[in-house]
């Protein structure tokens, strides 16, 4: 059989974005995830209406919360899955012993989450906030806060997926765990649509969104690491 | 050329249990001081409740009521200055890899959740007279709420996974992470009280403190500290006894 | 081949490995240079994937310390993971992709840069020629352990940890496997592996380790 050839190397933005890339074919070939997060988002937004009466007024108070806790909560459901296949399959341990720094693989995979996960709530978000009679300049905002929101639930939400991997209710026990940490994410996402609907101008709340982001960015990929070492140990 | 020699005997002096060597040390010292620690903060408390109960001035405003926040006040303090107190043997734990940081972290998240359910049941208390509700969604008590989240999580990651190396470590992660959160946390239900409510509701608003209530508070508040002290090492203890348990199966090997 | 003929060494120091509460070994010292292949033998549970975790650096030991090249492998993280192949129990491979994209993945972890066409002809001559395409979840238990395999073929890492690798195989792949290693070592490369049968193998430097639990 031939001998090893000793293969060029890839640049790190190679390695990332086929991590990125085989995360995200993985997942549409299993198809079933990824529409199970965008069913429910529907579903479960349509109770809220079917709970309290369809009073207009009442619908568009409280669209922007109802819409970022389904949001929130759809997010948090596909957490477990992040890590939990290539645990049980053995590629998890070949990411923590390759050549790459596993804060970037963390960081690729959570990445791939957000596409699969968060970026099509902020696709269908807008048009599930018409049936709660919200104005299009508030659709607009909620788009925009979920897009900067959801990144970072993806962010927060690998460090709780890295710490109960392969527990036993790891699902729930995810749930405790990151849903405080969720909540400065719920306060100023839904108070930026909040503030837009009363009139007030979104940007601060926005603002302070971005910089939780940038936070989760640095912190959340390392902890998540330590977690995943420390779960694989 | 390889060497293989496992039955060598080294010259080291076995593995090293500096790991266990300070609970070792820790355990009789603890053992003699809770006693002493008892006892003060029994007095303490007592006194402290004698100077929020008898002797400060009832209030023009709120009446007899407000007395409450001589165990309210002090127990919020404690609820997270023992969270803080948590993270920071996680720190010491992580760095130092040492067992009995783990173990003080461990052993302060009862007596932090427990102040922190006191602080909520307290604060309830106090706003039912003022504001005819059991629950208020003031800044302070939904900060308090979601602190006592953070305990929860802590016990229930622990619970969850029965290696204690494991459990010892992503308890820690979990406590600094949580750490981290808490001024994120505490600022963002104060913008979200200001958004919601313009002119906050606030349970925060302590009668215009006399001399007098701020030292029944501080007395209230070093009995509740000498409290803790107790309480942890006791826990402290039974946590090494567990774990001396199952280390003798260890040691017999060796 | 120049490359693995550079000096290498791996260094096992005093070794002790718990698992759970459960002390497995202690004071287990070894040393292997270019050219050893280590045999690691012993029953269930007696400690010998821990061991090898322990090498790879997935755990950390009780007590010792693993040098590679005169350094500690604590120290050197990246640098010596890149350097390692380690395949274990687990396969190491997924359900939805197929073997070629599996190996492509493996690579990419590796940091190197693959072609399509080495890859196809390695899964051909280790049998794979008809299901290299498929999602690996039609593959047969020995299937997938080829494709795990087949990076033996493809990386260039010096330093090889293999967990049971001949389990599951038949016996032309059991030889072609044993050829691949005897070549490797000969080269220059290290091997350590664990077998549950004992094996002949013709390489410059056969160690023999057996763990009692």
């Amino acid at each position: 059989m031939a001998s090893i050839q000793q293969g060029s190397r890839l640049s790190t933005f190679a390695v990332l974005y086929r991590i990125l890339a085989r995360d995200i074919l993985v997942a549409m070939r299993r198809q079933s995830d990824v529409a199970a997060v965008f069913f429910f988002f529907v579903i479960a937004a349509s109770l809220f209406p079917l709970g309290s009466g369809a009073d207009p007024k009442l619908l568009s108070s409280m669209a922007p919360s109802v819409l970022w806790v389904t949001a929130l909560l759809s997010c948090m459901l596909s957490l477990s899955r992040l890590f939990a296949s290539d645990f049980s399959d053995g590629t998890l341990e070949q990411m923590l012993i390759s050549s790459q720094p596993l804060i970037l693989v963390v960081l690729a995979k959570t990445f791939a989450h957000w596409i699969l996960s968060g970026l099509p709530l902020v696709i269908i978000a807008p048009f599930i906030g018409l049936q709660f009679n919200l104005a299009s300049e508030s659709l607009q905002v909620l788009a925009l806060s979920l897009f900067i929101g959801t990144l970072a639930l993806s962010l927060i939400g690998s460090v709780g997926a890295a710490l109960t991997l392969g527990l036993r209710g790891a699902g729930v026990l995810i749930a405790i765990l990151v849903l405080p940490l969720y909540i400065p994410v719920l306060v100023f996402g839904a108070g930026a649509v909040t503030a837009t609907t009363i009139g007030m101008s979104p940007q601060g709340a926005l603002s302070l969104l971005g910089a939780i982001l940038a936070l989760s960015l640095v912190f959340a990929p390392l902890a998540a690491s330590i977690a995943l070492k420390i779960a694989l140990e | 050329m390889s060497g293989l020699n496992m039955d060598t005997v080294k010259a080291k002096n076995g593995i090293n249990w500096l790991k266990y060597a300070s609970p070792k040390t820790f355990y009789p010292l603890a053992g003699r001081l809770i006693p002493w620690f008892s006892a003060g903060a029994f007095l303490l408390i007592a006194y402290g409740l004698y100077l929020g109960l008898l002797v400060a001035p009832t209030d023009f405003q709120q009446g007899e009521g407000y007395r409450i926040i001589f165990v309210h006040v002090p127990a919020a303090w404690f609820s997270m200055f023992l969270y803080l107190l948590m993270a920071g043997y996680a720190v010491l734990g992580l760095v130092l890899n040492a067992k009995l940081s783990y173990m003080m972290a461990k052993a302060i998240a009862p007596t932090g959740a427990m102040f922190t359910l006191a602080a909520l049941v307290t604060g309830s208390f106090w706003g039912k007279p003022m504001w005819g509700a059991w629950w208020v969604w003031d800044a302070r008590l939904t900060s308090e709420l979601i602190l006592l989240f953070l305990y929860i999580g802590y016990f229930s990651l622990q619970s969850a996974i029965d290696d204690t190396n494991r459990a010892d470590k992503a308890s820690a992660i979990l406590a600094i992470v949580g750490a981290i959160n808490v001024p994120i946390i505490y600022f963002s239900v104060k913008w979200w009280n200001t958004l919601h409510q313009g002119a906050s509701v606030s349970l925060t608003k302590a009668p215009a403190m006399a001399a007098i209530m701020l030292q029944g508070m501080l007395v209230m508040a070093l009995g509740f500290w000498l409290y803790s002290v107790a309480v942890i090492f006791a826990r402290v203890r039974c946590e090494i006894l567990e774990r001396d348990n199952k280390a003798a199966l260890l040691r017999q090997e060796i | 081949m120049g490359f693995l003929n550079q000096s290498r060494q791996l260094v096992a120091d005093n070794l002790s490995i718990a698992r759970g509460d459960r002390l497995l070994f202690k004071y287990l010292s070894f040393s292997l240079d270019n050219g050893s292949v280590l045999h690691l033998e012993g029953q269930n549970g007696s400690g010998k994937t821990s061991l090898l975790r322990t090498i790879c650096g997935l755990s950390k030991p009780l007590e010792g310390t693993i040098s590679w090249c005169g350094d500690s492998t604590d120290v050197l993280a990246e640098d010596f993971f890149q350097q390692l192949l380690y395949i274990g129990h687990l396969p190491g491979i997924k359900e939805e992709l197929s073997a070629i994209e599996n190996l492509e993945f493996s690579l990419t972890l590796a940091g190197l840069k693959s072609e399509q066409a080495s890859i196809r002809n390695v899964l051909e001559e280790l049998g794979l020629k008809r299901c290299m395409d498929l999602p690996s979840r039609y593959l047969s238990q020995g299937q997938k352990k080829r494709v795990a395999l087949a990076r033996l073929w493809l990386q260039t890492s010096p330093l090889w940890v293999l967990d049971e690798p001949f389990t599951a195989l038949d016996v032309s792949a059991v030889d072609m496997l044993k050829q691949r290693v005897e070549d490797f070592a000969s080269q220059g490369g290290i091997v350590i592996m664990t077998t549950h049968q004992a094996l002949q193998m013709q390489v410059p430097d056969l160690v023999r380790l057996r763990l009692n639990s």
